[in-house]
């Protein structure tokens, strides 16, 4: 069989192996995967879920520090680690599990405790893409989390117990380039329209179209068209609010051609130009959101150190300032229309995307120069990521776990009025941190100290809520409870949850794509509820 | 009560604690003893419906949660593209039976386990292989065999005058992911909202209209369609129909997608695009199904164990901005088709125009029926006769001139009973003919 055009492009086995996570963050998010490195502080069951979802997606390498050795118990929760491994360095036996899922990926460990770690080796956690923890003292967390502070380096804080789960991320700042949201609107400019879309768009007279070409003109034109006729009626403003809307929308639906059907049906294209009245005439100014991020500090004041996301910020900001409006992001919706004019529509959106990015990318390049950066800092495909997706830009800043323990009065007493609020669950597991560090155990581990640790751990929950100035008694004494019938239990399931939904956060954080959690997530298997708090 | 030496090991520590000691958010009927953990590990049959994305997550989430007597079932084999998630899976499983590996592994790693594979399709067991298990959970990609298996619950349900035998009822719980989305939800037939009472969640698939695909293309998709449905009829070129995993066929496709797109001046063709068409490819990733998966373990050891209420009944999860989930309850569905025990009528506007193809059109585009190909045959004058069955060569082409025959035609009348047998359930479904139209004209 004889083919004269494009030969298919041979397919490597690790595109086909990731072929399923690669059509939701691209090739460009896969290289991102590949090149990071992350540690894991503690092998705990959570901890090798966590890795478990990040190893099998192919992450460049991992590092675990644990200095425990393999118990029975961890048998029993832990899926990577085997009968065979009771009493081997926990680190070295959940790395050979988690090794074997995927030959791609290369993981190394360190059997010593983190604290050890911390003492002899500062700087060890600082060459990390992300550092996770799970079921870390308060008092190693702290310093670590000072320390990563200081670094910019991520860090994510996970606890699993009984039916409780716990994450929460430390970053200074996270930017976004990708956010894949949901639903967004077409980003089709006719209420001002660059000159050489207005020029193709004014050379057609809708309304003078035979029937043929009447079916086959893209809804867009007609669009155009009658918000033309509209604003010659209005004294050159287009519909705002929703009667002025209607009114467009009649004009539209009314504009039967003399020959035309009286069955009162519209053609398809017609339809859609109804439809498209709602997402395509809002004019498309810079959302507050997108303003701030240009106006931002980071972006305004840059220096020999800023990232290639600010310098891009920068230079889209003039770009931004000149034309008053965000790059065009290119794409076109599908619409009943006829091959050819679909086309060149769509090619004039491509075009004028296409011009905006080089504009943009030139200005980013010159910039870093006079920054003393290297140029090459700057790529041409991030730049074109970056205008396409301009209007949905994100930046988050976190802030320090450390700051959080030792902040004297956290925003917390509204959320405790709601009695279902799982904010208790969050006060319960601070009072837990503080009772393992008293302590040294967790409260109600052995059988016949349930009750007496409730006590202990209750007494511990109100001196909490007394130094952040709540009122106490507000947390609910059942819920002390049960955290104390847990005995520090690791429940597989949970754990699993967790690992699940922690690894996505960390792919976040690595590929730049999707809005992370800020900052801190709580899982209550009990009832099968959630929720994020900013703390 | 015997002898369990295993459920008090130490390494069961964990579920221990919270099955022998009370807990004040606990169900009304939980009673802390070992003797639940016994249960769990001895007497509780569950069933895995699906050893893939899920599957695999489940058997694990499941053995680690203390239960042994494991089924699995699975008519797969190993693909590369499924190394990516399924944890259970090697390279050197590639073409292995999915259900088999996955039982093996867990075998071999949780020692004391005992999952029993099943290399078939769900279809190819009755109501006896069912009967056995205490709880099933589906971690399935397809609708059809959620609605097959959902089916055949409710079939196995006992009414005795009207009364639920609660005996009879085997709860299910199914999850389902679709890149970073997924569900987790709990059913239990006759009694809460079954697979068939939310069938408006699985909007029926877009496709493209023919006239669009022949006439006028505008996107690199009208282009694969436009190969797939009408230049591989026509060439054929290995003479059999387009198989998604041969790289051979996905290869020619994309060479005639490129060349048609190339001629309508039409970018973004992909090989990536092609095979994603053709095989109708849902994005997957591995922390989704974990998080997914490990909720719905989560409720079959509650429902195993009664240590807490199980989730009423639905959970959405979304973790693309940030992490979300929603749970809220589904009504069961008054007239559900599959649980509701009420005849089904079927209103007919027009028995005069209506033609058995429309008929059976309607049976697969409707929200409400959502049918593969289904079967009908009817019951005039006390004589069974069957309208059109497509599923059987010799009767599909005794049949096939029914297909244009308008109902009053084909004899059928005002209250006429349809029965309907579809992939979609086990059970045939009857369907009450109401005539609208009063003034019925003979048939010349
Ligand atoms: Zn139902």
């Amino acid at each position: 069989m004889a083919s004269p055009s494009p030969k298919s492009p041979e397919q490597s086995d690790k595109s086909k192996k990731y072929d399923r996570q690669l059509r939701l963050w691209g090739d460009h998010g896969q290289k991102l995967l590949e090149k990071s490195k992350i540690c894991l502080i503690n092998a705990t069951a959570l901890g090798t879920e966590i890795l478990k979802s990040l190893v099998l997606p192919g992450i460049g390498a991992f590092t675990i520090v644990d200095g425990e050795k393999v118990t029975e118990e961890d048998i029993g929760s832990n899926f990577f680690l085997e009968e065979t491994s009771i009493g081997m360095p926990r680190a070295q036996a959940a790395t050979q599990g988690l090794l074997e899922l995927n030959p791609d990926v290369r993981g190394d460990y360190i059997d010593e405790s983190p604290e050890h770690v911390m003492a002899h080796t500062q700087d060890f956690f600082n060459n990390f893409t992300v550092v996770i923890a799970t079921a870390l003292p308060e008092k190693v967390l702290m310093p670590l989390s000072r320390q990563l502070w200081a670094t910019g380096v991520p860090l994510v804080v996970c606890r699993s117990i009984g039916f409780l789960g716990y994450v929460r991320l430390q970053i200074k700042e996270h930017c976004v380039v990708e956010a894949h949201p949901d639903n967004e609107a077409p980003d089709l400019r006719l209420d001002k329209p660059w000159p050489a879309l207005r020029t193709h768009l004014d050379k057609v007279d809708v309304s003078s179209l035979g029937t043929k070409e009447r079916s086959h003109v893209p809804a867009l034109t007609i669009l155009y068209y009658y918000m033309q006729k509209y604003k010659e009626m209005h004294g050159g403003s287009l519909p705002k609010t929703r009667s002025e809307k209607d009114e467009l929308r009649k004009m539209i639906r009314t504009s039967l051609p003399p020959d035309g059907d009286t069955s009162g049906a519209l053609e398809e294209n017609y339809e859609q130009a109804v439809r498209f009245v709602n997402v395509c005439i809002n004019s498309i100014g810079v959302s507050a959101q997108i303003q701030a991020i240009l106006d931002d500090e980071r972006c305004t004041n840059l220096t020999s150190e800023s990232s290639s996301f600010w310098i891009i910020c920068a230079a889209l900001r003039e770009l931004v300032q000149s034309e008053g409006s965000l790059p065009v992001r290119g794409s076109l919706p599908d619409m009943a229309a006829d091959t050819t004019s679909y086309v060149t529509l769509q090619q004039l959106y491509q075009r004028q995307a296409q011009l905006q990015a080089e504009a943009v990318y030139r200005r980013a390049v010159q910039i870093a120069r006079s920054l003393g950066q290297s140029p090459d800092i700057i790529s041409e495909a991030e730049v074109k990521l970056f205008c396409k997706h301009s209007s949905e830009l994100y930046v988050l800043r976190g802030n320090c776990i450390a700051d959080e323990y030792q902040n004297s009065s956290p925003n917390i007493a509204p959320y405790l009025e709601d009695p279902e609020s799982l904010m208790f669950y969050y006060v319960i597991l601070r009072g837990l941190e503080r009772f393992i560090s008293e302590y040294n155990t967790y409260p109600g581990q052995f059988d016949d100290q349930v009750e007496p640790d409730v006590l202990k751990l209750k007494t511990l929950i109100g001196k909490l809520l007394s130094e952040w100035g709540c009122p106490t008694p507000v947390t609910s004494d059942d819920r002390v409870h049960e955290v104390c019938r847990y005995g520090g239990a690791e429940l597989h399931s949970v754990s699993a949850m967790l690992g699940g939904c922690t690894a996505h956060e960390v792919i976040k954080l690595i590929t730049h794509q999707y809005k992370p959690i800020n900052n801190t997530f709580i899982y209550d298997a009990i009832t099968s509820t959630s929720a994020t708090f900013f703390l | 009560m015997t002898e369990n030496p295993d459920s008090s090991q130490k390494r069961w520590g964990h579920l221990r604690k919270v099955l022998e000691r009370p807990g004040p958010f606990s169900h009304p009927d939980f009673e802390p003893s070992s003797e639940i953990l016994d249960f769990v590990m001895t007497t509780c049959k569950v069933l895995v419906i699906g050893a893939g994305g899920l599957g695999c997550e489940l058997l694990k989430d499941l053995a680690l949660m203390g239960f042994k007597q494991l089924h699995v079932i699975d008519m797969d084999t190993i693909e590369l593209s499924n190394l990516n998630r399924q944890f259970l899976f090697r390279h050197k499983d590639i073409g292995s039976s999915k259900a088999e590996v996955a039982a093996a592994f867990i075998n071999k790693r949780v020692k004391g386990c005992q999952v029993v594979p099943h290399f078939c399709k769900i279809q190819d067991y009755d109501e006896t292989f069912y009967r056995q298990f205490h709880i099933i959970v589906c971690g399935l990609d397809s609708i059809v065999a959620r609605r097959w298996i959902n089916g055949m619950l409710i079939s196995m349900l006992n009414y005795e005058d009207g009364t639920l035998d609660q005996t009879s009822i085997i709860p299910m719980i199914d999850g389902g992911t679709e890149g970073f989305k997924g569900h987790a939800r709990v059913i239990v037939p006759g009694i809460s909202a079954c697979i068939d009472c939310t069938l408006d969640l699985y909007p029926p698939q877009v496709t493209y209209p023919l006239c669009t695909i022949a006439n006028t293309p505008r996107l690199p998709e009208h282009c694969i369609e436009y190969v797939k449905i009408i230049q591989w009829p026509k060439e054929n070129p290995w003479g059999t129909v387009i198989d998604g995993d041969d790289s051979q066929h996905i290869s020619w496709i994309y060479e005639k997608s490129m060349e048609r797109a190339l001629q309508f001046n039409i970018t973004g063709v992909t090989y990536r695009l092609v095979q994603g068409v053709v095989k109708n490819i849902i994005p997957a990733v591995a922390s989704t199904n974990a998080t997914i998966a490990a909720i719905c373990a989560t409720e079959v050891f509650k429902l195993a164990t009664s240590c807490c209420v199980s989730l009423n009944n639905y959970l959405v999860f979304n973790d693309v901005d940030g992490i979300y989930s929603y749970t809220f309850e589904y009504e069961k569905k008054d007239d559900c088709l599959a649980c509701s025990q009420i005849p089904q009528t079927l209103p007919i506007k027009d028995p005069n125009k209506m033609k058995l193809k429309n008929l059976i059109e309607l049976f697969c585009e409707s929200t409400t029926y959502q049918m593969k190909n289904p079967g009908l045959t009817t019951n005039i004058d006390g004589k069974n006769k069957t309208l059109y069955i497509s599923t059987i060569k010799s009767i599909e082409e005794r049949t096939r001139e029914n297909l244009n025959k308008t109902l009053v035609e084909l004899g059928l009348k005002d209250g006429s009973e349809i029965m309907v047998v579809d992939l979609t359930s086990p059970n045939t479904l009857i369907v009450k003919l109401k005539f609208l139209n009063e003034d019925v004209e003979m048939s010349s």
